[in-house]
């Protein structure tokens, strides 16, 4: 089994023309690419407002989780049915790929939402309330002190956004869409189990690189000042090291209490 | 709805066999992930292997995971136990790190408080350090439930009984009252389990009610 995956993977037929690998990962990632930017537009904004203003706080953490819960197969095959007719005119794939964006942006937003206004909410409000001392009016609070002191769990809830994406573009292939699932879904039809495996590991590394990228994105993204990139040798009395706090890529992404914001664990 | 309330048993019997799916794998992976949180939280240099190793799984497309494991363990394909094992290794993907992360919210007075008053390291744990940590893992169990749910869905594709069936079942035959059923109830099933996990948080933490803190 192991053998015949690494057959697959390496026989050079399945690099080079359209339907191979390199081909299915750039449609694999452009799909991701559009359903998370979407989701980001409506998610990241929201977010933000709901944790500035702290109003609609019970609605948007309350339409996230039932976000959560929509199964993606069965949203896909209602879009599918639903906007198939109203596609049939125009050429292509369009009927298969528009659903399958639906389903990834619906599932990303939940999220993004939930790291946006995490974030904001749990800006410490002694730096929220000396901006605001400072004379910053409530958008210059916003720009110049939440949102930095929030990159951290906006980056968080993006990420887990991505994996997820990642994993579950998959299913676009299931109505007949493209990307790295038409391995999974070809190589269960002619039982070619070997295209499978190799199909997944594809995905899983998809995945992990892209994290990684964002992971690096996110360092030079986040303030030094948060990081403790360049404040380390100051900041050596603390109780908690960098490891244990580092929550990037949680996939639950908030409600964790943050251990540096104890009173008894401030460096005194 | 005249289409619901003709296959109410059907639905029924697919949601128990759903909840049973979802269900148990998050008891299974909770029981998994307790022990490497803590070797996690216990080893420092574990955590970051252990909790991006343990992360990657979730990476796997629950699609592939459900057509390969049956010639991973030898069972047929259509054999519940092979739903169980993935989801199961879903779970543990997503709890170990927030079991990690749970141990380690307990503030450091607290557990040294409770070593001064003579708990031995395994009294500690079970009597301090996990009680206060339940907040926590509650969370991630939480996300973990729903996503379950969602997941067992996609076992429609191999052809495994649960509520999935009904997404195939109207898409087949391009008639919507199966999927919205179908897509309902799943929702109506993981508000059930994130219901019984909040019961049961709000039973193990006491001291959250009277102080009026948030659960």
């Amino acid at each position: 089994m192991i053998a015949s995956t690494w057959q697959w993977l390496t026989d050079p037929v399945n690099w080079s023309g359209p339907g191979s690998i390199p081909d299915q990962i750039v449609t694999h990632l452009w799909y991701c690419a559009i359903a998370l930017f979407t989701a980001s537009l409506i998610a990241i904004p929201a977010g933000l407002a709901i944790g500035h203003t702290g109003r609609g706080r019970f609605f948007g953490v309350n339409l996230a989780a039932a976000a959560r819960a929509i199964p993606s197969l069965g949203l896909l095959f209602l879009m599918v049915l639903w906007l198939f007719p109203k596609f049939s005119g125009s050429s292509g794939s369009a009927a298969f790929v528009v659903p399958s964006l639906i389903v990834l942006a619906v599932l990303a937003i939940p999220p993004i939402l939930a790291g946006a206004y995490a974030g904001v909410e749990g800006v410490d409000p002694a730096a929220r309330d000396a901006a605001k001392g400072m004379g910053m009016t409530g958008l210059q609070v916003l720009r110049r002190v939440e949102i930095p002191n929030a990159m951290p769990l906006i980056f968080s809830g993006f990420r887990s956004a991505t994996l997820q994406v990642i994993a579950t573009a998959t299913l676009a292939a299931v109505v007949g869409a493209d990307g790295l699932g038409r391995f999974l879904i070809d190589g269960q039809k002619i039982r070619d189990y070997p295209q499978m495996a190799g199909g997944s590991l594809v995905v899983a590394l998809l995945a992990l690189a892209v994290d990684l990228l964002l992971g690096v994105i996110q360092r030079y993204a986040v303030s030094p000042g948060l990081t403790g990139r360049r404040t380390s040798a100051s900041r050596r009395g603390r109780v908690d090291t960098p490891a244990s706090t580092d929550r990037s890529n949680t996939p639950l992404d908030v409600e964790i209490s943050d251990p540096r914001r104890t009173v008894d664990s401030q460096p005194s | 709805m005249t289409w619901f309330i003709d296959h109410l048993g059907d639905v029924w019997n697919l949601g128990r066999q759903h909840a049973v799916l979802a269900g148990l794998p998050l008891v299974l992976g909770l029981l998994i992930a307790l022990p490497l949180g803590w070797l996690a939280r216990r080893f420092r240099w574990l955590y970051a292997p252990f909790t991006a190793g343990f992360g990657l799984l979730y990476t796997i497309p629950s699609l592939a995971l459900f057509v390969i494991l049956p010639l991973v363990t030898g069972r047929g394909i259509l054999d519940p136990f092979n739903v169980i094992v993935a989801m199961t290794l879903y779970t543990v993907a997503l709890l170990v790190r927030t079991v990690a992360d749970g141990l380690g919210s307990v503030p450091s007075a607290v557990t040294n408080a409770a070593t001064a008053m003579g708990y031995t390291p395994g009294k500690r744990f079970f009597a301090v350090e996990l009680p206060l940590a339940v907040p926590v893992i509650s969370a991630g169990l939480r996300v973990a439930a729903v996503s379950n749910v969602s997941i067992v869905s996609v076992g429609t594709v191999i052809g495994v009984q649960q509520l999935g069936l009904f997404f195939s079942d109207g898409f087949n035959r391009q008639f919507y009252d199966p999927i919205v059923v179908g897509i309902v109830a799943c929702i109506v099933l993981a508000l059930i389990f994130d219901a019984v996990i909040l019961v049961v948080t709000r039973l193990l933490t006491p001291w959250l009610r009277v102080t009026g803190a948030r659960a």
